[in-house]
C-alpha cells in the first residue's frame, strides 16, 4: 500500500565536514530573487504545458489551435471563437478538462502536502500519509464500498474524508494522551499504530465481503475519474485552505528546521505550527484522496527533487513542489489512460513506475547532496 | 552598585517530573555584565538558560518564583517578544543541510520579520553587516554543514547578533573547541557585549577560561546557588572540591585564578 513507509530520523546534527560537490544548486547560494522568480514562471510554463498535453491526448482528436482558440474564447471579453463542433466543445468542457484540472489539483495538493509534512517533522521519508489519512481513507472507503452504496451516491468520497481526519485526529489524540503532543517522534509512532490498526480493520473487512475485493482495490490504487466538474468543486474549497495555510507558514518551516528547541528561542512555537499545518494538510489530502483515491510518491518524490534541484528554502520549495507535482500527475494520467487504452492503469502504479527510476536518476545526479 | 538589571530570578524553582531541577535561584546579573554560570553535570545550568530564553513551557515543567529578562517576564511573554530581546547560542547547533550560512544566519531574524512578508533589502543588509562583523563574508555562499567547529560557533553567533538581543545566553559555547578556537570565539563574545553593550550569562565547564572572561562567577550546585562572586572567590580549592568532588590547585595568574587538575593529593 502507498505512503505506509515511515521512517524516524533524528536531526542530522553538525556533523564533520564533507567534501563540497560541484552539482546542482544544492549548497550553493541561494536562488536571488530574480532567478527565484525565473524558476518559478518555469514551474507554471511546464504545468501549462502538461495540461495542454494532456487536453489535447485522447481518443477523440482535438486540435491544439482549436483547444487554444476554446480556452481564449472562453476569457469574458476575448473576440475568440473555435471551429469546434458542439460535440468536442462537450468533449473538451465536460470530459478532459475536468480530469485534467483533478489531476493538477490532486498532484499540487499531495506534493505541497508532502513538503510541509517532510518540514515539520524534520523527516525526509515523511509524507502526506504519515499520520494515518491513507489508511483512516482506505477504512472508510472499504466500508463505503462493501455497505454497497447504503450510503448513497456521495458516500464513498464522504466516508473516505471522514475516515481520513478521524485517522490523523487518532494520532494526535493518541500522541497527546502518552504526553508527547509537542514531539515530532512520538506523533510519528502514533501514526505507526493507528495506520497499522486501520489497516487490520480494512483487511478483515475486506476478507469479510470479498466479493467487493475488485473495487475496493481499484479504490485503494487511486483512479481519476471525473463526472463534470463536481469532483474540483467538491476539493477545491479544502485545497483552497490547505494551499493558503501552508504557503503563508514558509517561513515558520524554514525555522523549524533547527529543531524545536532553537526555533522556540527564535520566537517560533514550534508545537502550534506542527498542530496547524497538519490540520491544513491533512484537510487538503482527506479532501483530494476522497476523490482520487491512495496516489502514493507524488507526495515524496516531487518535494526531493525539488529539493535537489532549487536548494531546502521553503518560500522557493513550497510553491515549485505544488506547480511541478500538479504537472506530474497531470502527465502519469496521460499515462494511465493511454497505455492500455481503452482500459486504464491505476494512477498510483503509473506514479510510482514512473517516479521511482526518475527519482533515481536525479538522486544519482546530485550525488553528495543531501535529503 | 549595579544601575540596572537585564536578568533578576527571585527563588526559582523547577521541578520536572516531580524532580527538583533548580531549588530557588536567586540570581541578579546587572546591564552590560558578563556572569559565567559554572557547576557540575546535572547542576540545572541549562535549565536556567532555558527558563530565562522563555523555553521552559509550563506543560513540560512546574515553575514557581519571578524571573524578568530585559524587561520581559519569560514565563508569560510570547515567544516572539522574548526572541526580540534574548538570544540563545545553544551547546550543539542543529544545522539544517543544505542551507548556506547566509540563510542561516537570516535566521536570526525571524523575530522581527513578518511571518508573512518577504525579508526586505534592509534585512538582507542586516545579514550582510553581521557576516562583515564576525568575519565571515568569505564564507556566506558555503553550506553550513560544512563548516568546522570554529566558524559554525561563529557563524551561530552571528545568527545571535542579527536578533539584536538585549541579552545573550551561551550554553558551554566552547566546548567543542580546541583551545585557540576557545579563546577567539570567547574573545568575540566579549567584543559585542563592549560594542553593544550586551549582557551575557555564558554556562561554561573550563573553570579557568570562565573566571577570564566573567566578571562574575555564580556556582550552581543541586539546583541551588552555592557561591556568586568576582572568580578569585568562587575558585577556591575547598568549593571545588565540595561541589565537583575533584582534587584540583588553584594557581595565581595575572588573568586571575587557573584551575589544575591533581592527580593524587597524597602524593
Amino acid at each position: 500500500m502507498p505512503g505506509t513507509a515511515v521512517g524516524i530520523g533524528p536531526p542530522r546534527p553538525a556533523g564533520p565536514s564533507r567534501p563540497a560537490v560541484g552539482g546542482p544548486a544544492v549548497g550553493g547560494p541561494g536562488p536571488g530573487r530574480g532567478r527565484r522568480a525565473l524558476l518559478l514562471l518555469a514551474a507554471a510554463g511546464s504545468l501549462a504545458g502538461a495540461v495542454l498535453a494532456a487536453t489535447l491526448v485522447g481518443p477523440a482528436g482535438l486540435g491544439v489551435r482549436d483547444v487554444l482558440a476554446e480556452l481564449a474564447g472562453a476569457v469574458p471579453g476575448v473576440p475568440v471563437t473555435s471551429d469546434l463542433t458542439d460535440q468536442q466543445r462537450q468533449i473538451l468542457w465536460r470530459i478532459r478538462l475536468p480530469r485534467v484540472v483533478l489531476g493538477a489539483v490532486v498532484g499540487g495538493m499531495l506534493a505541497l502536502a508532502g513538503a510541509a509534512y517532510q518540514g515539520v517533522f524534520r523527516n525526509p521519508l515523511a509524507d502526506p500519509y504519515l499520520l494515518g489519512v491513507s489508511s483512516g481513507a482506505g477504512l472508510g472507503a472499504t466500508l463505503a464500498i462493501v455497505s454497497g452504496g447504503a450510503l448513497g451516491p456521495v458516500g464513498l468520497p464522504v466516508a473516505a474524508f471522514a475516515g481520513g481526519l478521524a485517522g490523523v485526529a487518532a494520532t494526535y489524540a493518541l500522541g497527546s494522551g502518552v504526553g508527547g503532543a509537542r514531539s515530532a517522534g512520538v506523533i510519528v509512532l502514533a501514526g505507526v499504530a493507528v495506520a497499522a490498526f486501520a489497516n487490520a480493520g480494512q483487511t478483515y473487512v475486506q476478507q469479510r465481503y470479498d466479493d467487493t475485493l475488485r473495487s475496493v482495490y481499484a479504490w485503494l490504487l487511486g483512479q481519476l475519474s471525473t463526472d463534470g466538474w463536481s469532483e474540483v468543486r467538491t476539493v477545491a474549497p479544502f485545497v483552497a485552505v490547505a494551499v493558503i495555510v501552508i504557503l503563508l507558514h514558509r517561513r515558520a518551516l524554514d525555522v523549524m528546521a533547527v529543531g524545536d528547541v532553537e526555533a522556540a528561542s527564535l520566537g517560533v512555537t514550534p508545537a502550534r505550527v506542527r498542530l496547524v499545518l497538519v490540520v491544513a494538510a491533512t484537510l487538503g489530502t482527506a479532501a483530494v484522496v476522497s476523490v482520487s483515491g491512495l496516489i502514493g510518491f507524488v507526495g515524496i518524490v516531487v518535494p526531493h527533487t525539488v529539493r535537489l534541484l532549487v536548494g531546502v528554502g521553503h518560500r522557493l520549495l513550497l510553491p515549485m513542489s505544488m506547480l511541478l507535482g500538479a504537472a506530474f500527475l497531470v502527465l502519469a494520467d496521460v499515462v494511465a489512460r493511454t497505455a492500455l487504452s481503452p482500459a486504464e492503469v491505476p494512477i498510483g502504479v503509473v506514479t510510482a513506475f514512473v517516479g521511482a527510476p526518475f527519482f533515481l536518476v536525479v538522486l544519482r545526479r546530485a550525488r553528495g547532496a543531501t535529503l | 552598585m549595579r544601575a540596572v538589571s537585564a536578568v533578576a530570578t527571585q527563588r526559582l524553582r523547577v521541578l520536572r517530573r516531580g524532580a527538583e531541577v533548580l531549588a530557588g535561584v536567586d540570581l541578579e546579573v546587572g546591564a552590560g555584565e558578563w556572569v559565567g554560570v559554572i557547576g557540575p553535570n546535572g547542576a540545572g545550568k541549562t535549565t536556567l538558560l532555558h527558563v530565562l530564553a522563555g523555553l521552559l513551557h509550563r506543560r513540560d515543567a512546574t515553575v514557581h518564583g519571578q524571573v524578568r529578562i530585559a524587561g520581559l517576564d519569560p514565563l508569560r511573554a510570547r515567544r516572539r517578544a522574548v526572541a526580540r530581546r534574548v538570544a540563545l547560542v545553544p551547546q550543539r547547533p542543529v544545522v539544517p543541510p543544505g542551507l548556506t550560512v547566509r540563510d542561516y544566519v537570516l535566521l536570526g531574524l525571524t523575530p522581527h520579520l513578518s511571518p508573512w512578508a518577504p525579508e526586505s533589502g534592509r534585512d538582507r543588509a542586516a545579514v550582510a553587516a553581521a557576516l562583515d562583523r564576525l568575519d565571515l563574508a568569505a564564507l556566506a555562499g558555503r553550506p553550513a554543514t560544512e563548516l568546522s567547529g570554529g566558524e559554525l560557533q561563529r557563524v551561530v553567533l552571528a545568527r545571535a547578533v542579527v536578533q539584536r538581543p538585549a541579552v545573550l545566553l551561551l550554553d558551554e559555547p566552547t566546548s567543542a573547541l580546541d583551545i585557540g578556537h576557545q579563546q577567539a570565539v570567547l574573545d568575540l563574545v566579549d567584543r559585542l557585549r563592549g560594542e553593544d553593550g550586551l549582557t551575557v550569562v555564558a554556562a561554561m565547564h573550563d573553570l579557568t577560561l570562565a573566571g577570564q572572561y566573567a566578571g562574575r562567577l555564580v556556582l550552581l550546585a543541586g539546583g541551588l546557588v552555592v557561591a556568586d562572586g568576582p572568580p578569585a572567590h568562587v575558585l577556591t580549592p575547598e568549593l571545588l572540591c565540595k561541589v565537583y568532588e575533584a582534587r584540583v590547585r588553584l594557581v595565581e595568574t595575572a588573568d586571575g585564578p587557573a584551575v589544575v587538575p591533581v592527580r593524587d593529593e597524597w602524593r
